[in-house]
């Protein structure tokens, strides 16, 4: 809300952001997309850029668990919301099951579209446990990948559903 | 090597690089920021063709927050990936070529700051006529008007044309005759990491530049020539690259703009593009328009062959001239082929300049030839199974045009694909509106010539194990996500006795590692595991030495393994025996390296095609078609790949399906198409239609393994090939579902309609005629000793006819 943030140096705004469980303040332009603020301001490179249209998916990320497009939104909105990025995803160095699958699967080849896939992926889990394969085509269908004909990113997603359900039981 | 176990080759490992693909820690190009940078941002010409009356920057350099402004007189001299064709400047001097060109770059405090001076920059234009086809550039033209003052004729760049073997005896000796016109239509890499460059020039004179490229050692020299600095002052690193794909394997305007800007500016500059540039970047597939005619005996045997590519440049040459001769090389490496015509063109257009694309100037003449041969066993009445079947290439043999084939698995493929897909039984009998077709290829393991002339290794890796037994492997290659560093730890760990994870790695670092030729023509596997297992085999005969003097056995008896050497019952650490060699020879330090042997046939233009080996690839696809819409829809993809000895199937099968992916965009939706101004149709990921998770469909791989006498523990290429066969499957499928020919690429369903809609003639889509051209007389060439003589080919064909 503008009204709570108090305007910086040169018509910047300072924004407190809620990044992977960490606040942080950040000043930036009020046209700063999210995709730039964490790249940018928050050294968090591992959301990538692809077209800033929001076509790609790879700029993928969670707001209050919701998959939307970095590139498409302004960070101004994100205070208040809780942002998960592809680097809040491991415990420390120990990976989380999808990373794990990717690596063991080879789901990941020159590793750009990854941690946008991995975001999409994330949010599937949460909600659908166990997808069939056509969920988790449909849930990673604006997420493009040129390496890997989405084989083995498909198999991944359900190898670490598996892994998951078999750890809640 | 010797014939212990592989203990590593051959299982399916997970990449090196995994886990820092997987956190998100990898560091592309544009992930850097170094203290200081500016950002460049270049302006680009929105004329297809036209003379540059005045460039003026003065208000953009007056703009508050930039730093520097370059126009074309600031980096006049010529460049050219190939030596034959310099014909390009960073920055447009004196006329622009194509709506894309560069024609200034400004370095600002930041991208906003850059994007506003460009808008200041004021260019004034004399238009010219523009080409946009092949058949335009094969037009007659004023010498004002040509795009390119040196060219072979008017707006052709370059042509060839070659006749191998008795052309005219074996088109006489023909029972049929076939002549078709295809078209395969122009597409882009779309790599997911749009191009991306980082410069840092120093005081001392030293230039440091970070890029996203394929070919670190080219850019390398280029950098040199352009910048006239010496080359032992430039650095070039090849940071990770997003997707290469062919794409990042030429030199690009960017990577000298953001050197120069660095160096007048004492300053660190990045160059990111936006995706709308890297579509006009491109140097992707070329759209080309083939006449191929096809002579063959009553039961299918080819007779003769003649192939005559017209290739859309574009309006650069780039790797133009090898993709020219590419799409008349490969096509005597699948079927015997006694005597073959060649005649190819490359004509400069004012559209983005082409170049290579996965499978490199030979996925559009295998497109025709697969389909061709899919209509001669139609008009023949025989399985096109059994017509490829009877006349395959054969291993160690040679081809009309001088190719040595050494280890070949065509035929497994063939039989396991047709098998596994239950072509025999499906073809021709499935209801209507379904089909299956059928399709094979071969490809290069690495090109036998480098890009420039010289005597050099093609790739070297140099090992340095210290005392506390760690590994590092240097080697200039390039990991552009094929899995190269994976290749590279593999084969040290493999001959060391170690794992993968255990091998440190620098490469792609031109001030650190041994030079190699870089990512392109499927050669790193091939010749880089070469090299690696050389170095890594020096190292363990040091180790070995110095073991066996410790444990007084000897060498020939040691064995490393799991991180020990051992003979029998003794071993030590490969940590201790590094000590002890150490000890005894002082810091261990080898090289090995990889020449291709000489390979290249007895005439000009010899040096495109020939291969230390040759990948073999099948493949069958299944296609259901709605007669009422046209629409097209791939239900199943059986694909079948000699890549050799498989290195490690995740790798090699990863490869495989994103071919089979990337030939499906093709041959379905992929366009790069222009409007009549030269303007892109579409330069964004929603308008360039590719294959999404829901498009893809399911694809049986099968690996075929021959063991490459050699490759590197035998293996070969996996990387280009099996796209080749992919988009010829579908339009034979296409004709079996439905009855239609779509000779030309992309099959829309609008063209699958136009086809079934036609009454009368041949229910066929595709081009007319294609042009008269004025080629050049052939140059005749005598087959070698050992490619398929005419008269073998006919006495086979009596002998089954007899039988």
């Amino acid at each position: 809300m503008a009204t709570q943030q108090s305007v910086g140096q040169a018509g910047r705004l300072v924004l407190h952001l809620t990044v992977n469980g960490e606040t942080a303040d950040v000043l930036a332009p009020p046209a700063a997309t999210l995709l730039e603020v964490l790249r940018e301001s928050l050294g968090l490179t591992g959301t990538k850029h692809g077209c800033e249209l929001g076509e790609c998916g790879l700029c993928t990320v969670l707001v209050d668990g919701t998959p939307l497009l970095a590139c498409l939104l302004l960070a101004v909105e994100m205070e208040g919301r809780q942002i998960a990025t592809v680097e809040g995803l491991a415990d420390g160095t120990r990976l989380a099951p999808l990373q794990e699958a990717f690596r063991e699967l080879g789901a990941a080849q020159c590793g750009y579209c990854t941690p946008g896939m991995l975001m999409a992926a994330t949010h599937l889990l949460a909600t659908v446990p166990s997808p069939t394969e056509g969920q988790i085509r449909e849930a990673l269908s604006g997420n493009l990948c040129r390496c890997t004909g989405y084989t083995k990113i498909v198999d991944a997603v359900g190898l670490a559903a598996r892994r998951m359900e078999g750890e809640d039981r | 090597m010797s014939d212990e176990p592989l203990r590593l080759v051959g299982r399916p490992l997970p990449r090196v690089d995994a886990a820092g693909k997987v956190t998100g820690q990898t560091r592309y190009t544009d992930d850097m920021s170094l203290p200081g940078m500016l950002h460049a941002r270049i302006r680009r010409s929105d004329r297809p063709h036209a003379r540059l009356v005045r460039v003026d920057t003065g208000r953009a350099a007056g703009l508050r927050g930039v730093h520097a402004v370059l126009t074309g007189t600031d980096l006049p001299v010529k460049y050219g990936i190939l030596p034959v064709s310099q014909d390009e400047r960073a920055l447009a001097l004196d006329k622009v070529r194509y709506v894309g060109d560069p024609i200034a770059a400004v370095a600002a405090v930041d991208e906003r700051t850059a994007d506003e001076a460009l808008r200041l920059i004021e260019v004034e234009y004399e238009d010219l006529p523009a080409v946009l086809s092949v058949q335009e550039a094969l037009a007659p033209v004023g010498d004002g008007d040509r795009i390119h003052e040196r060219s072979e004729r008017g707006n052709i760049q370059r042509s060839f044309a070659f006749d191998f073997g008795p052309v005219e005896e074996g088109f006489q000796a023909a029972d049929i005759i076939r002549d078709d016109v295809f078209f395969y239509g122009g597409n882009t890499h779309l790599a997911m990491e749009p191009h991306c460059a980082i410069a840092e020039a120093t005081p001392d004179g030293r230039l440091t530049l970070w890029s996203s490229t394929q070919v670190p050692h080219y850019l390398h020299r280029a950098l040199a020539h352009v910048l006239g600095l010496p080359a032992d002052r430039i650095r070039v690193i090849a940071a990770p690259v997003g997707g290469g794909f062919g794409g990042k394997s030429d030199i690009f305007a960017h990577e000298f703009v953001a050197a120069k800007l660095s160096m007048l500016t004492g300053r660190p500059v990045k160059a990111a593009l936006t995706r709308e540039e890297s579509f006009y970047c491109h140097r992707g597939r070329h759209p080309v328009l083939m006449q191929f005619r096809l002579g063959a005996t009553s039961d299918g045997r080819i007779t003769a062959l003649e192939s005559t590519t017209y290739l859309d440049g574009g309006a650069y040459g780039g790797h133009g001239v090898a993709s020219t001769l590419y799409t008349g090389a490969l096509q005597t490496t699948t079927y015997k082929v006694p005597a073959y015509r060649f005649r190819g063109l490359r004509g400069y257009t004012n559209k983005p300049a082409c170049g290579p694309k996965r499978g490199h100037g030979t996925v559009q003449p295998r497109f025709a030839l697969e389909v061709q041969l899919d209509k001669l066993a139609v008009d023949l009445g025989l399985s096109p199974a059994q017509l490829r079947r009877r006349q395959l290439v054969e291993e160690n043999s040679r081809t009309v045009n001088w190719l040595r084939i050494t280890s070949c698995g065509l035929r497994e493929c063939l039989d396991r694909v047709v098998e596994a897909s239950d072509f025999e039984r499906k073809w021709g009998k499935l209801p209507s509106g379904r089909g299956i077709g059928l399709a094979c290829s071969a490809f290069v393991s690495g090109s036998a010539e480098a890009i420039y002339r010289n005597d050099g290794p093609h790739t070297t890796v140099r090992l340095d194990v210290d005392r506390s037994g760690g590994v590092t492997a240097f080697c200039g290659e390039t990991d552009i996500g094929q899995g190269s560093d994976t290749v590279l730890a593999t084969c040290v760990a493999e001959v060391l006795g170690l794992s993968p994870g255990d091998i440190r790695l620098v490469t792609a670092d031109t001030d650190l590692t041994p030079v190699a030729l870089g990512s392109y023509s499927s050669r790193v596997t091939f010749m880089m595991g070469n090299a690696a297992i050389q170095a890594a085999t020096r190292v363990r005969d040091i180790l070995f030495r110095a073991v066996a003097a410790k444990l007084g056995v000897p060498a020939e008896t040691l064995v490393a393994a799991d991180g020990k050497i051992s003979a029998g019952e003794a071993s030590i650490s490969l940590a201790e025996a590094a000590a002890e060699a150490e000890a005894m020879q002082g810091p261990i330090s080898e090289t090995g390296s990889y020449t291709p042997p000489d390979l290249a046939g007895p005439y000009r233009g010899s040096g495109v095609g020939p291969s230390p080996a040759y990948s073999y690839s099948a493949c069958a696809v299944e296609v259901e078609v709605d007669p009422e819409t046209g629409i097209l829809t791939v239900d199943r993809v059986w694909v079948a790949h000699d890549g050799g000895r498989v290195m490690n199937p995740v790798l090699a099968e990863g490869q495989i399906e994103g071919s089979v992916y990337m030939g499906l965009g093709e041959v379905l939706m992929e366009e790069q198409a222009f409007r009549k101004q030269g303007l892109h149709r579409g330069p964004s990921l929603l308008d360039y239609k590719s294959p999404s998770a829901l498009e893809m469909p399911p694809v049986q791989v099968i690996l075929v393994e021959t063991i490459d006498p050699e490759g590197p523990f035998g293996a070969k290429e996996a990387g280009q090939g099996p796209l080749l066969p992919v988009p010829p499957a579908v339009c034979n499928a296409i004709y079996d579902a439905v009855g239609v020919r779509i000779d030309e690429t992309p099959v829309t369903p609008q063209k699958i309609l136009r086809a079934l809609e036609r009454r009368g003639g041949e229910p066929r889509v595709g081009p007319g005629p294609v042009p008269e051209a004025p080629f050049r007389t052939a140059i005749h060439v005598d087959p070698p000793p050992g490619a398929p003589t005419l008269r073998s080919v006919i006495d086979r064909a009596l002998t089954a006819k007899e039988a």
